[in-house]
């Protein structure tokens, strides 16, 4: 049992050991033994889950007010956006194998498919401010119609969101790169990625509810 | 007494459901395959555009939104192989947010004149 007490971690605190500290080899002593940092991206996550479902709800609600010639069926340009939503869905794979790397420290294939997810991301958001710009163009501005209003506000916020995780994930390779990442790195790697995954299961939804079903 | 240790360790990780990290990371060729199943579905939904489905339509559509939202979930965010916890954080949002909304919607749709 000697050996037990050599292993554990010297917190200097005794009494608080058990409160997010790590020991030697990067684990967490936490009350649950899970990282603290994960459990609270997972339940940002969640609580995301209900700003999403607020303005999915509302684009439903709203999505047949607008004027007869600038509603969903007339506007929407399905072959680009199925493009887009493909490009998101491989930017996923392609974070998947950022933490695969990540996981087993290598550093070079972590910057790299870092890198290319952010490349992905950025051409998404690229296509998006090309989709504005033409549904601008046609007449359809933010305050044209309920159906626009609410249509902007989701897809827009979307979009913020995958411009943070772009964002994100450059501040990333830039860290990894200069090795400034404090504490474990395949852990931040991963909650980035979960950052990720999010916002492409939200656009998995946008996509189908949005786009695909007719109002 | 290096054994002990190590027992005592495996053990508490265990416990805690904390399995050894790189176990829940597959090969790149299980990412690629999912990421292939995921593009053919996405392809599926986009054919609904052209192909008329008359009455599978609507469920088809919810259904293949269904599974690619629990795939990359399950297999890309690694809920599957993660601790419980963390599927119940992410998931009690989740059904909270539905619950939410569909009473929300509901109400519209009883109270409109």
């Amino acid at each position: 049992m000697a050996d037990i007490a050599v292993h554990a971690p010297d917190t200097g605190d005794h009494g608080h050991d058990d409160h997010g500290g790590h020991d030697d080899h990067g684990a967490h002593h936490t009350s649950t033994g899970l990282s603290n940092n994960k459990m609270a991206m997972w339940m940002f996550l969640g609580s995301e889950c209900l700003l999403f479902g607020g303005l999915i709800s509302t684009y439903m609600l709203y999505r047949g007010r607008h004027s007869e010639n600038l509603g969903p069926d007339q506007i929407y340009d399905i072959p680009f956006t199925s493009v887009s939503s493909f490009v998101l869905l491989m930017s996923s794979l392609t974070m998947v194998l950022a933490v695969s790397a990540a996981a087993q420290d290598d550093d070079r294939n972590t910057n790299l498919w870092l890198t290319v997810t952010a490349l992905l991301g950025a051409t998404f958001v690229g296509g998006q401010v090309y989709e504005f710009t033409s549904f601008y163009q046609e007449g359809l501005g933010f305050t044209t119609s309920l159906f626009s209003s609410s249509f902007y506000t989701l897809t827009g916020f979307h979009g913020v969101h995958v411009t943070v995780g772009v964002i994100m994930l450059l501040a990333t390779v830039g860290m990894v790169r200069r090795n400034r990442i404090p504490g474990q790195k395949s852990e931040v790697v991963e909650l980035v990625g979960l950052y990720w995954h999010f916002v492409d299961i939200v656009w998995i939804i946008i996509f189908t509810l949005v786009y695909l079903i007719p109002s | 007494m290096s054994t002990t240790t190590e027992h005592v360790e495996h053990a508490a990780a265990e416990a805690h459901g904390h399995h050894d990290e790189h176990s829940s990371h597959k090969p790149t060729s299980y990412y690629v395959n999912v990421a292939l199943i995921l593009a053919a579905l996405t392809a599926l939904e986009t054919s609904t555009y052209w192909i008329d489905f008359g009455p599978f339509f609507m469920p088809a559509l919810l259904i293949m939104m269904a599974i690619k939202f629990v795939m990359v979930v399950s297999l890309f965010m690694h809920l599957k192989f993660d601790n419980k916890i963390f599927s119940w954080l992410f998931y009690s949002g989740l059904v909270l947010a539905v619950l939410v909304y569909c009473a929300f919607l509901a109400c519209f749709q009883f109270f409109s004149s």
